[in-house]
């Protein structure tokens, strides 16, 4: 067993901005250094914080730490393992950046509003810390709830027509989402007594019916689903694009949709596990099932001109690699899915403020304008290729270590035909990313323009970020320790410890 | 002192009440002052009495020392208490709101005689929680409803309407009750609930009590609004004085629920209740119609408080709903729903007549841009909201999330639909107002031909906030929302747990 560490340091890792969002609330929406400098505290805070936690998790231990009773025999409870933390360590390590790039936009755009904004931002973040770091369904529940809240004010920002519509869209779909999955806890809660996380699973061994179990894990992975952008449960998401970019950037890598595959991924892993999976004989279905999202979204993405929506169906459907590496069951495959979590975050984050540095310096939104926007932009295009590169899954980047794993598990698991989803959907992203790269460098411009890059808070981001996916691609173990933590996740999981 | 606390609760209103009048024909402001003094130590008295329950157990007052089943006896046991103080909480804090709204929308001749039957209404209340007698509890019950017909006839256009359709189906209700009352002495010759307690399974056959108990469960289902029995409600709420409704709508239909609870679990028992009659099959089907039909007319409705009102509707079927579950999460989640709705009801309620008297606005499209003007209570408002929706870590979850315990351990999957798609139904209309209070502002402007997000300046509006006197109890009242869900643990650990029968799983 693990040595269990008792530390309020997960506690305050999701107070910290908690209590920061109500700072910049109370600041005055004038005082725009003010605000930014609360933010900037809580987001270096909240990453101290969760970074001064690494080297425990990386000897093995566990953190935990039991607060009030939500329900009789039902604490709020906090738990670091090694899934957690990688999650914790993505979310606050990118709020920074997202924090920094949110200030360059807003700014550069003269967005209203601008309190209410960061308010959101910072009480998303701090439901974020809450779900990575959760050691119980409710608790999880309680702050997946929070953030689909604390999501809504960001996704309607613009507050005109489609942004309202966008908004209430969003809402539909993920409280409907919220209601299955509070009946799921709710009947695991009746059937097996206890909702706390455990490696390899819990609710084995409670004799519950096949049926109830098939029902509970549907109802599950729906609950999650919907915030993972499985089809066909996607739609909010691409709608959600009329969000200022920082919010896309923070929806698909950092908080929203991260949060939902990394539900999908404790339910698999944590709370069914794969012996109880394969007993009920559902994780082909499952597997089969995101295949068929990875494929399909793919596909949407090579039809649609406007540059985010493009991102948004590619995000679609590298999540459900994701899902798709923990229904398979397999030690590779599960490292690689975990691992795709943070390499995933840093490439994806890194294409979005790529496509909103492009919209606040030219105003262009789609693909078909952007001819010749490398020679004007070069950074920013050069990051966008690289970061391009990796989600196809070309070395050195961080991608294709992922997705080697993912081949291997595959390979594991003895299911060859997910390796065929996996290669087709790899030429897929490259039909649908190297276009806008080809035309970035090689298409003339229709009026010749010099060189001018956007502003520095928007370049400076989108560097760092996918400066980071190469150096992951060469040192996977590289400051935080991502492949070392997502092996022992998937070996915790394989062996039930 | 501390012995007659019980009795204090409602001697300081009932006393006060006469003599409110009479100082309010030497001037008329006082008539406010008195009562809220008087509502203040009424509170402290029913917080005495809670103590006293939680450290040293029930507590059997007996009214001029006679001792029952001839006396009339006040019983106050663990539920009863949190709902006294619940209930002396919520309508002290009302009074200390209500006072400028009362000022605009009540002419000031009548001041004395509003307040006098403010006092009297809560007093009936408290005593109907107290009583562990039945006729008393009659009596209390019709003062509560003579004093709600005057409050509520005091209203608008329409208030006289509306006050008449609830003395017509008021009267039914208590008449029912009454013959329900009747029936049971004839059979029994008892009044006292303790003592009804133990004389009636022997005689649980007899098709009199048959009929007493459907007298009973239709006369106080009319008091609480139950589905189908709730057609004098909306119109009651919506054109009532604003103070008047945001006395109501949280205490008058909850303590007819506790009383529900009550005659129900401890009059008869759950063997009765539950076996002997199906009453808890019946219930259910009702709990859940009127949970739908509820939210879906508060859907459909324009005006905020006859949306409250609907929605009010709705949430008696949850605590009805957790009762007809017949098992002890949904007891629980029934009785914590109480308190829940309670708080809920209340901050929005109070919200509106914030809204009202600051700026006159009742239909939910003038609500457009809110925010910028009552940001706090507008705040407030969407806290309350997303209880009523049961947003984690509001009180409005809790008591969902026992609901869903309750209906999967009893393997009530369609209840289950049931519950989840109401909340579903609630996040509709309450998602509409709070996106029209914060995320309109540019909806109705034209955007230019090349589409897409310009940067407007939002046009300046100068805050202008409820006055302190109504913002300070809607934040009160907030923070009891957040208070009941983060403490349930402890309510019900204290005081909920005990409602349930023994041997119940």
């Amino acid at each position: 067993m693990n040595t269990i560490v008792i530390s309020y340091k997960p506690l305050y890792a999701v107070l910290v901005s908690l209590v920061g969002a109500f700072f910049i609330l109370f600041t005055s929406e004038k005082r725009q250094n003010l605000r930014e400098a609360w933010t900037f505290i809580a987001a270096f805070i909240k990453f101290g914080i969760v970074i001064s936690m690494l080297p425990v998790i990386l000897h093995g231990k566990i953190i935990k730490l039991t607060l009030v009773e939500l329900a009789p025999g039902l604490s709020l409870m906090f738990k670091v393992d090694f899934f957690g933390i990688i999650f914790g360590l993505v979310a606050s390590g990118l709020w920074i950046v997202t924090s920094l790039y949110s200030i360059g936009y807003m700014r550069g755009l003269k967005e209203h509003a601008q309190n209410r904004y960061f308010f959101a931002f910072a009480l998303c973040l701090s439901a974020t810390m809450g779900i990575a770091f959760s050691g119980n369904l409710l608790t999880f529940y309680l702050f997946y709830e929070m953030l689909t809240i604390a999501t809504y004010p960001l996704v309607t920002h613009n507050e005109d027509e489609e942004a309202v519509k966008a908004g209430r869209k969003y809402l539909t779909y993920t409280l409907t989402a919220g209601v299955l999955l509070l009946f799921a806890i709710g009947a695991t809660y009746i059937y097996a007594g206890t909702l706390e996380f455990t490696p390899g699973g819990f609710l084995k061994g409670h004799n519950i019916s096949i049926g109830m179990l098939q029902i509970l894990l549907v109802a599950y992975l729906i609950g999650c689903g919907v915030k993972a952008g499985v089809m066909p449960f996607h739609a909010w998401l691409p709608s959600a694009m009329v969000a200022p970019t920082p919010v896309s950037a923070l929806l698909h890598a950092v908080a929203v949709v991260k949060a939902g595959v990394f539900g999908c991924v404790r339910i698999i892993a944590y709370v069914f596990g794969p012996v109880l999976l394969k007993d009920i004989h559902m994780w082909l279905i499952v597997a089969y099932f995101v295949s068929f999202t990875i494929i399909v979204s793919s596909l949407f993405a090579l039809a649609s001109d406007n540059l985010k929506r493009r991102l948004a169906f590619s995000t679609i459907s590298q999540l459900s690699y994701i899902i798709l590496g923990a229904a398979l069951l397999s030690k590779s495959s599960l490292t690689g899915s975990i691992l795709h979590i943070p390499n995933h975050a840093y490439m994806k984050i890194t294409l979005f403020f790529c496509a909103g540095a492009i919209f606040v310096k030219t105003g262009k939104k789609n693909i078909s304008e952007m001819d010749g926007i490398g020679r004007q932009m070069p950074f920013t295009m050069l990051a966008f290729t690289l970061a391009s590169f990796g989600m196809v899954g070309i070395p050195p980047l961080c991608g294709f270590i992922s997705k080697w794993y993912l081949c291997l598990g595959t390979l594991q698991a003895h299911e060859i035909f997910f390796l065929f989803v996996l290669l087709t959907s790899a030429v897929l992203n490259a039909a649908y990313f190297f276009p806008i790269v080809y035309a970035a460098f090689f298409r003339k411009p229709a009026e010749a323009t010099g060189v001018a890059e956007a502003s520095i808070p928007l370049v400076l981001p989108l560097s760092i970020t996918v400066v980071m996916a190469v150096i992951f691609g060469i040192f996977p173990n590289f400051l935080f320790h991502f492949f070392d933590l997502a092996r022992n996740a998937a070996t915790s999981i394989i062996t039930g410890m | 002192m501390m012995q007659q606390a019980p009795a204090l609760t409602i001697a300081i209103l009932l006393l006060t009440a006469f003599w409110v009048p009479i100082f309010g024909m030497v001037k008329r402001e006082s008539a406010y002052y008195i009562s809220l003094t008087a509502m203040f130590f009424s509170f402290l008295a029913a917080c005495a009495t809670l103590y006293a329950v939680v450290t040293t157990g029930p507590i059997h007052y007996r009214m001029g020392g006679w001792p029952p089943p001839w006396g009339i006896e006040f019983v106050i046991d663990y539920l009863n208490a949190g709902v006294l103080v619940l209930i002396s909480l919520i309508s002290l804090l009302t009074t200390v709101s209500a006072k400028k709204s009362v000022e605009r929308e009540i002419h000031r001749s009548k001041w004395p005689l509003f307040w006098s039957l403010y006092l009297l209404l809560v007093m009936s209340l408290m005593g109907m929680t107290e009583t562990g007698d039945m006729f008393n509890m009659y009596v209390y019950l019709e003062v509560s409803s003579l004093t709600a017909y005057g409050l509520i006839a005091m209203g608008e256009k329409g208030a006289l309407m509306a006050s008449f359709n609830y003395v017509i189906l008021g009267s039914v209700g208590a008449s029912f009750y009454l013959l329900g009352v009747g029936y049971l002495y004839i059979a029994t010759g008892s009044l006292n609930m303790a003592d009804l307690s133990k004389i009636l399974p022997s005689i649980y056959r007899s098709k009199v009590i048959f009929t007493a108990f459907a007298f009973f469960i239709v006369g106080i289902g009319l008091k609480m609004g139950l589905f189908p029995l709730h057609m004098w409600l909306p119109d009651a709420y919506t054109h009532a004085p604003s103070a008047i409704s945001t006395l109501i709508a949280p205490t008058m239909t909850k303590v007819s629920a506790y009383v529900f609870f009550r005659i129900i679990l401890t009059v008869f028992n759950p063997h009765f209740s539950w076996e002997v009659i199906p009453a808890a099959t019946l219930l259910r089907w009702i709990a859940a119609v009127g949970i739908i039909y509820g939210s879906i007319m508060a859907i459909a409705q324009k005006d905020i408080k006859r949306m409250l009102a609907y929605s009010s509707i709705s949430q008696i079927g949850y605590i009805v709903l957790g009762i007809a579950l017949a098992n002890r999460m949904g007891l629980i989640g029934g009785a914590l729903h109480i308190f829940s709705h309670a708080f809920a009801k209340g901050s929005l309620f109070m919200v509106v007549m914030a809204v009202i008297y600051k700026t006159g606005i009742r239909n939910i499209d003038d609500f457009k841009g809110l925010n910028r003007k009552m940001p706090f209570t507008m705040a407030a408002f969407c806290l309350a909201a997303f209880s009523m929706v049961g947003v984690p870590p509001t009180a409005g979850f809790f008591s969902k999330w026992y609901l869903v315990l309750g209906t999967v351990a009893g393997k009530y999957w369609w209840l289950t639909a049931v519950i989840l798609a109401s909340s579903l139904l609630n996040a509709v209309y309450f998602f509409r107002i709070i996106e029209k209070i914060y995320f309109s502002s540019f909806v109705d402007l034209v955007t230019g031909g090349s589409g897409g997000h310009e940067h407007h300046e939002l046009p300046a509006v100068a805050v202008a906030e409820a006055p302190l006197m109504m913002l300070v109890p809607i934040l009160l009242m907030a923070a009891g929302i957040l208070a009941v869900g983060l403490f349930n643990t402890q309510i019900i650990h204290h005081l909920l747990q005990f409602i349930v029968p023994k041997g119940l799983a």
